[in-house]
């Protein structure tokens, strides 16, 4: 996992390294996509600061989902996807998070709009989101067991 | 009705009132769980799930193209815009460039989409709000647009018309003719619209400082499209990030600043017309030559071809039966729907299926903020409320 130098030149990049040294673990560009990973421990306060540093003002939370890998671990990649309402500019972020227990910190008290984005992957994918104020299945009926977005689930035969 | 009260103590005693999931004011199978006292709302809780059919996880069992049909169903109001973020999404993790001309027939139908979304908008909310009549004129009109979304695949609802690398056929002959005869029909049917409901005294009455979201909880709740126009932002994407050739079409994007449900509905109403503008310099602009990529491979070819050309025949058989395997990576694709920010985030791993796509619903987001709209207003103006926000419980559930 590396930062090619061409990407660490980027003025996100550069100010979030500069706001924590371990905040971006790798980055990525695919298709003129910006993808950085990100110590799951540390997601709230890299967010905090993505939306409230003044040159880069990442105000708009469009999603958050998640992607299972399994059998690799860490299992989940759970994503946040962002805006800049200055610059325009999107940019994702992606925290890997261990199949045994999947857990990270919730967002909900930076962006409103991550109440339910949250919910889902929960419900989805069985991932935690601590400090969530009302993590509930949205999708998924109250009494369902599992998680159906999960690889692993089964997609035939009697549950 | 307009006037708002403060939330009472939490002392008070509230009484707990289901709305739906049956309930025709909820436009669809959508509960909203409210806390009133009297006729005030002090907390509100929309309950989602009930038409959820695991879309997302259909699609990892899918060829690429074999997604395409599941799109229309996800929004069924937009159908279009459903398959043109899913196309483009695809198009942009194999890199591939869509001929003109089909980039111009996407424009123009994506905008009659939009004014098919916005003419049932504008018709079940005037419903809910008393005015019938307008209900009735919108669907005569839509019922216009359905026939020209059946001119050219064949179905008036779920369309799956758009391919990726192009169309699925050239539009039949009379396309051009009827799509003329549309668009100098309908300026005179929002003018008739207006006449009914702009300076109607019990449409202001009813919808002017209701449901006001400031612009920063808008962003903050992640609300996109016309409803955050309604409250002062001009974010559209169709300008800020253009695909689908957006850049060569002149139209202007309605802002208004008040964000109450009056706004909600001038934005939507001047949208139609830019709409119509644009879908107007697409059909005279349409540039000649193929809807479809030259990518044998991944693109079907074409059924003359196929009949004299063995290369052709093996493309077509490989194409149906084994699929296509684009390049591992990760792409999120958005576009501008008529309901806001719709995005397709698709992973693949090198296979012939993706390993997951994500439907970034705006519907979602847009039912979510209704717990923040609704507390201190009175229960008659919930239903203003939640006809004014748009969304479609298939998007939202999908």
């Amino acid at each position: 996992m590396t930062i090619p130098p061409e990407l660490a030149a980027r003025p996100v990049v550069e100010k979030l390294r500069a706001f924590n040294p371990r905040a971006v673990t790798a980055a990525e560009e695919f298709r003129g996509q910006l993808t950085l990973t990100v110590p799951p421990e540390l997601i709230r306060d890299i967010g905090e600061f993505l939306r409230d540093s003044p040159e880069l003002a990442f105000h708009l939370l469009t999603d958050i989902t998640a992607v299972d890998r399994y059998p690799v671990e860490p299992r989940f990649e759970i994503l946040y996807f962002l805006r800049s309402m200055k610059s325009g500019e999107r940019l994702r972020l992606k925290a890997p998070v261990s199949g045994d227990q999947p857990r990270l910190e919730s967002v909900v008290g930076l962006w409103p709009a991550a109440d339910i984005l949250e919910c889902e992957v929960f419900d989805l994918f069985g991932v935690h989101f601590s400090g969530h104020p009302h993590l509930r299945r949205v999708l998924m009926p109250d009494d369902w067991q599992g998680h159906p977005l999960r690889k692993d689930y089964p997609v035939e035969g009697y549950r | 009705m307009a006037e708002r009260t403060a939330p009472p103590p939490a002392a008070a005693e509230t009484m707990v009132l289901n709305v739906g999931p049956q309930h025709p004011s909820t436009h669809g199978v959508l509960r909203l769980i409210l806390e009133l006292d009297g006729e005030t709302i002090v907390r509100a809780r929309p309950d989602v799930g009930y038409l959820h059919t695991g879309i997302e996880k259909n699609a990892e069992k899918l060829y690429y193209s074999q997604v395409i049909p599941l799109t229309d169903r996800i929004d069924y109001l937009a159908p279009l815009s459903n398959n043109l973020v899913y196309c483009l999404a695809v198009e942009k993790l194999l890199a591939l460039e869509v001929p003109p001309r089909a980039q111009w027939i996407r424009v123009l139908l994506t905008e009659l989409t939009r004014l098919n979304n916005h003419l049932v908008w504008l018709g079940t909310c005037a419903l809910e709000l008393g005015a019938m009549s307008v209900f009735l004129y919108c669907f005569r009109e839509r019922e216009e647009i359905l026939k020209i979304f059946e001119l050219v695949s064949g179905q008036r609802m779920m369309t799956s018309y758009f391919r990726i690398g192009g169309l699925a056929v050239e539009p039949p002959a009379e396309f051009p003719r009827q799509v003329d005869r549309l668009l100098k029909m309908l300026p005179g049917r929002f003018d008739e619209y207006e006449d009914l409901l702009t300076e109607n005294r019990i449409w202001l009455a009813r919808t002017r400082g209701v449901g006001v979201l400031s612009p920063e909880d808008a962003i903050a709740w992640g609300i996109t499209g016309p409803n955050l126009r309604a409250s002062g932002i001009g974010l559209d994407l169709r300008k800020a990030e253009p695909y689908s050739g957006y850049e060569n079409f002149q139209f202007e994007i309605p802002v208004r600043p008040e964000g109450d449900v009056y706004a909600r509905y001038v934005v939507r109403m001047q949208e139609m017309r830019q709409s119509v503008r644009i879908a107007r310099q697409a059909l005279d602009g349409l540039p000649a030559g193929p809807v479809r990529a030259d990518a044998p491979g991944i693109v079907l070819p074409e059924r003359d071809k196929m009949k004299t050309e063995m290369e052709a025949l093996i493309y077509h058989f490989k194409l149906v039966v084994d699929g296509f395997a684009p390049p591992a990576g990760e792409v999120y694709a958005a576009v501008e729907s008529p309901k806001g920010e719709l995005g397709c985030f698709l992973v693949s791993d090198g296979s012939p299926r993706p390993w997951r796509m994500r439907w970034r619903p705006p519907s979602l987001l847009n039912v979510q903020v209704l717990s923040k709209l609704l507390p201190g207003h009175l229960f008659a103006d919930a239903i203003a409320i939640l006809a004014s926000v748009d969304f479609v419980l298939g998007e939202v559930d999908r």
